[in-house]
């Protein structure tokens, strides 16, 4: 076992009991980087001086005594945080140079407890994508097989924990990315309810269905950077005021009596039989765990990527009508005057997922088919809402595929937008109906790719959530399997 | 057809973005399929149905109109493209 190999609570014990610095566990991690990432691209940004400074700083804490579960923990943040002093380019040419004069508040509450940031990870442009191929930076590999995307848009984030380049990450999930990475690379990675964690410093893409959570090797690593970042902040007024549990302390609750619903709408004809597999074993498994399973029915699933797709691209319009060359980021040169400057800068800046999704929010937008379009849309997203309160009456948690099939190929789905869009279609409804999902390694696809299962819970219950997943964890072991790098 | 070359050409306009003739072509395509497949929508009867903005509740967020620090002149101006003394600098406004 190397250091690089190790879980956030494994490292945490070893450098309390001064087995190891923080200063030698972020060198290992920063060699680590530098032996394998070439083949995975997962990093946009290396940050070595300052993360042997903040080792060495964490490093001082633990010879005080003073050691917080995250101190001297090398961690990786997704490119669409805002790091004050590193350039934070949300996977995108228009902030190819942009250097953040401050740090978010999930960033900030990381720090607080003495992380080390080793670097910025690579993501689909403004988290735009279900691979990781719409990034400016290249598209990230999967360190399970290099010909496959690591699914996307926190596809850097989930590589890296793969590819034990980080000891955990950081993401942010709008209709599925952090869950489908996770799902596609055989990590954890947990959405959080709309509003537990605060997107104060995190690069707006569609403001209603946005969340940062967690990437880590293990539930217990995700229990435990979900209680560091979550929490009510003045600075994002959609933040909720609710009290944070303790995340792990509720782990190993168990789920004897749980009542776990399936819903039929997402266990059709067409699932890849590998999913299908993976999905069949997980549901004997907790029914000899003692979980009480049923079918439920979520009737509108059909309904939610035709919604997310006009809700989210009509955010992200909004949301990138920033980017216009005045005040950071790209600008184009020699134009005749100030508009023609911001229709180059944008042409120049922003790649064709982006352009795309403008595009389509721009158009749902417009005058005479706001209406049509948008409005509709938000009336099928209570729909879809009141389908999930609905099953919430019935079952605790519902357990589902993460995606319709194991990660594919590099290439495979460039061509046909809708046919990537139509991926996310197990991710997306947990989005709209602003709850939580988890998805934890569920097993491999004959051909040895990963798979994921997705927990859902009841708005902030993501203790639920995690002890069940814990429970799956303890008995199958799925987490332990490493990527052949 | 949902949507016509130069309607995608006015929208383009509205979001000043730029695209070539290659970029109009494949986007009016592209486009008119996602168009197409989000009709069926209107499958649904939502009248009445109460459109969601935000999933979970929220209230006006008040807090007192206290001053405090800010990041400072040299620090907002830092990334700029293009600066005049403590300002962004940009072409010229009025064509």
């Amino acid at each position: 076992m190397e250091i690089f190999d190790l879980t956030i609570h494994e490292l945490h014990e070893k450098l309390k009991a001064k087995e190891v610095s923080s200063v030698e566990a972020t060198r290992a991690m920063l060699e680590r980087i530098e032996a394998v990432d070439g083949q995975v691209n997962a990093y946009i940004t290396v940050t070595p001086e300052q993360a042997l400074v903040e080792a060495e700083a964490a490093d001082r804490r633990i010879a005080a005594g003073d050691v917080a579960p995250l101190t001297g923990i090398p961690v990786g943040l997704k490119d669409i945080f805002i790091t004050k002093g590193i350039r934070t380019t949300c996977g995108s040419r228009i902030l190819e140079n942009f250097v953040p004069p401050y740090d978010g508040t999930a960033v900030a509450k990381l720090k607080e407890q003495g992380a080390v940031i080793v670097g910025k990870l690579n993501q689909d442009e403004f988290a735009m994508g279900s691979s990781n191929e719409s990034s400016y930076f290249g598209p990230v590999k999967n360190p399970w097989n290099l010909e496959c995307t690591p699914g996307g848009s926190s596809g850097g984030s989930a590589a890296a924990i793969a590819a034990r380049t980080a000891t955990a990450t950081l993401g942010t999930d709008t209709g599925g990315s952090i869950r489908q990475p996770a799902s596609h690379c055989s990590c954890v990675g947990l959405k959080p309810t709309y509003g537990r964690v605060s997107r104060y410093g995190v690069i707006a893409y569609a403001s209603s269905l946005d969340q940062v959570g967690p990437l880590t090797r293990d539930v217990t690593d995700a229990a435990l950077l979900l209680g560091a970042v979550a929490g009510y902040d003045p600075k994002d007024s959609t933040s909720v005021n609710t009290p944070v549990p303790d995340y792990v302390a509720g782990l190993a609750t168990g789920v004897k009596g749980l009542k776990i619903g399936l819903p039929k709408q997402y266990f059709i004809e067409g699932l890849d039989p590998d999913v299908k597999r993976a999905m069949d074993e997980a549901i004997a498994l907790y029914k000899s765990l003692g979980a009480e399973l049923r079918e439920v029915s979520l009737p509108h699933t059909e309904y939610a990527v035709a919604t997310y797709y006009l809700i989210a691209t009509a955010e992200a319009s909004s949301n990138l009508a920033r980017y216009d060359g005045v005040r950071f980021g790209h600008r184009a040169e020699d134009v005749r005057g100030l508009k023609e400057m911001f229709a180059k800068t944008r042409a120049e800046g922003f790649g064709s997922e982006v352009k795309r999704r403008i595009m389509l929010g721009t158009y749902a937008l417009s005058s005479g088919y706001y209406d049509a379009y948008y409005v509709k849309a938000q009336k099928v997203r209570t729909l879809i809402m009141q389908d999930f309160l609905n099953a919430f009456q019935e079952v605790d948690v519902l357990l589902t595929p993460i995606a319709p099939t194991p990660p594919f190929k590099i290439g495979e789905k460039l061509a046909d937008p809708l046919q990537m869009y139509l991926s996310d279609i197990f991710t997306i409804p947990v989005n709209l109906a602003g709850t939580c999902g988890i998805s934890i390694p569920a097993g491999f696809s004959a051909a040895g790719l990963p798979i994921g299962l997705q927990l859902i819970g009841k708005p902030f219950g993501e203790a639920t959530i995690l002890s069940t997943a814990y429970a799956f964890e303890r008995e199958t072991q799925w987490h332990l399997k490493k990527a052949p790098l | 057809m949902k949507i016509t070359r130069s309607e995608v050409e006015h929208v383009a306009r509205l979001a000043r973005l730029e695209l070539s003739d290659s970029e109009l072509d494949t986007f009016t395509g592209q486009m008119d399929g996602i168009l197409a497949y989000v009709e069926k929508l209107n499958a649904l009867d939502t009248d009445g149905i109460v459109p969601t903005s935000h999933a979970v509740p929220m209230e006006n967020a008040f807090r007192p109109d206290q001053p405090a620090d800010s990041i400072g002149v040299e620090a907002a101006l830092a990334n700029a493209p293009q600066r005049a003394e403590s300002f962004f600098r940009v072409p010229k406004v009025i064509e």
